[in-house]
């Protein structure tokens, strides 16, 4: 059980987080924080044309924050703004949805849909989420 | 067997028997507690003062001998002690009605840094309306109050120092009678957060000498929802009511109301008497196990606590010799949230993170840790079971 939540690519990913950082030059950036717990995420956001072409994420909090985080920026870097909003929507449905989730389409998301089973922990995975349709729907910097 | 005697104990959590070592964010309620709860709603369930009626003159007898028995366990009288809906209220109704009439423009107030947000963010709200300041007292890095450094911010002038009595991060326990003596030696009121005592050491309000006591029914094996404020006569008998409402007055008009003596004109509405009465139950619960018995085996479990974790090496936060049986830890570098659910898995119950103690925590250069917390019915077996979840959390997080 606990094996399925902390998948070896997300103590990975936890580990050494993709993306890390600051963009200076971004078009657009949010923070995402959660009280509760104190998991924090600061992403910056390089949109051209409708592109996402680049993103950088800071962030502390638990392993599914962090790694959540950083399996986002590899997900929607290179993805137009629509797709991205459709990756975190076929995301989100599968942490809240009873059924089995599409994994194929999920891709390596789909190593997070452990959380289902640790209800507390979903809004641990969903934060850099969040976090980017905030930064989207912000004013160009 | 103690635990026996708490029905929500005996259970299962994930496939395991639960370990519940949470008991400074809630202790567990024994059964007497629970039954004296019920007992009121069976057999009187009546509004108190008012009714002319039988059920209400017991309902009334019920709620004044349990704010007694109340009152009398810490050494203070009845009319001293007004019940609130918690301690977090209770500290809210020191600083609304006291604070807001005493505290002036450039008075300042003392918090230690050690303080729960409950004993320092009232103090801030109160402070900004009355124009006054709120200044950290330091701790040192083993979570100790810095009586020095408080005695120099004294003699520059202070209204009032807020502190606790102990720590629900480090376990500290506060030298209250020692602070009270040099707050007072400099014109100051003490008002002491006693959310963690009661179930951990003795309460002496006359000779600890605070100006304000602030207590919790649920952190000491009574029901959530109650709590109470103690203040020194001298000091209520002139506070200004900070609620208003039913039970609080004495006179009303529209040409001018006045309010009831203390500690009613404090209570305005309907009480929570069957709080009140599970309050009382859990504090004769207590006084039958005996508060040095209690104290004495949750130090002797602590300290086996803490040489199973450094076996491990893994050091608890807070160096009080005599502290009460809390354990606040990290493990390596693995994130108290994720240690958590590790715990969790093995039926075991503990707190991650600031634990409303955000100040401290960024004193210690902490974001978050594992919190243990230590009552009545724990035994070793129940840190053995911890140990193991530790050593499982290392084996995912390598």
């Amino acid at each position: 059980m606990l094996q399925e939540l902390y998948q070896e690519v997300i103590i990975d990913h936890g580990k050494s987080p993709r993306n890390s950082g600051v963009l200076e030059k971004a078009t657009h950036e949010a923070e995402g924080y959660n009280p509760y717990c104190g998991d924090e995420v600061h992403l910056t956001v390089v949109v051209k044309d409708g592109v996402i072409v680049d993103l950088k994420f800071e962030g502390q909090g638990c392993a599914i924050s962090q790694a959540s985080a950083s399996m986002m920026t590899e997900a929607v870097k290179g993805k137009n703004v629509e797709e991205a909003k459709a990756i975190f929507k076929r995301f989100h449905d599968a942490l809240m949805s009873r059924e089995d989730p599409d994994y194929d389409a999920l891709d390596e998301l789909a190593s997070l849909t452990g959380v289902k089973d640790y209800p507390s922990r979903i809004k641990c995975a969903t934060l850099a989420w969040h976090c980017l349709e905030d930064a989207l729907e912000g004013q160009d910097a | 067997m103690i635990a026996d005697q708490f029905p929500a104990l005996n259970q299962k959590v994930n496939n395991r028997e639960l370990v519940y070592l949470d008991s400074a964010a809630t202790t567990q309620r024994p059964k007497r507690v629970i039954e004296a709860i019920n007992r009121f709603y069976q057999q009187e369930g009546a509004n108190v003062h008012r009714g002319a009626h039988e059920l209400s003159r017991r309902a009334t007898d019920l709620f004044e001998d349990s704010r007694k028995v109340l009152a009398e366990s810490i050494n203070a009288e009845s009319r001293e002690f007004v019940f609130t809906k918690g301690c977090s209220e209770a500290i809210n109704l020191a600083a609304y009605s006291w604070g807001l009439a005493n505290l002036n423009s450039g008075d300042r107030v003392l918090v230690s840094t050690m303080e729960h947000h409950s004993n320092l963010v009232p103090w801030q709200l109160v402070a900004e309306h009355a124009g006054a300041s709120v200044e950290p007292i330091p701790v040192t890095d083993d979570v100790l109050l810095d009586l020095d450094a408080l005695e120099a911010q004294l003699k520059k002038g202070a209204k009032l120092v807020a502190v606790k009595h102990v720590c629900n991060v480090s376990g500290t326990v506060n030298p209250i009678k020692e602070i009270c003596l040099l707050a007072h030696e400099h014109d100051a009121v003490v008002v002491v957060d006693g959310a963690q005592s009661l179930a951990h050491c003795a309460v002496d309000v006359k000779d600890l000498d605070a100006d304000f006591y602030a207590l919790a029914g649920h952190k000491a094996y009574g029901p959530m929802g109650i709590g109470g404020l103690y203040v020194r006569w001298s000091i209520l008998k002139d506070m200004k009511p900070w609620q208003g409402g039913g039970g609080m007055i004495r006179k009303v008009s529209f040409d001018g109301t006045t309010f009831a003596e203390p500690p009613e004109r404090f209570e305005a509405g309907t009480p929570n008497v069957g709080g009140a009465v599970g309050f009382a139950e859990a504090v004769r619960f207590i006084q039958d196990l005996g508060i040095e018995t209690i104290a004495q085996e949750e130090r002797v479990l602590n300290k086996f606590a803490e040489s199973e974790l450094s076996a491990l090496g893994i050091e608890t936060i807070g160096g009080d010799p005599n502290k009460a049986g809390i354990l606040s830890y990290n493990v390596d570098a693995i994130h108290p949230h994720d240690f958590g659910t590790i715990c969790d898995q093995f039926g075991v119950a503990i707190r991650a993170g600031h634990h409303c103690c955000m100040p401290l925590m960024k004193r210690l250069g902490l974001a978050a840790s594992a919190r243990a917390s230590l009552g009545v019915y724990n035994s070793k077996h129940d840190i053995i079971v911890m140990i193991e979840a530790i050593k499982e959390a290392r084996k995912i997080f390598g």
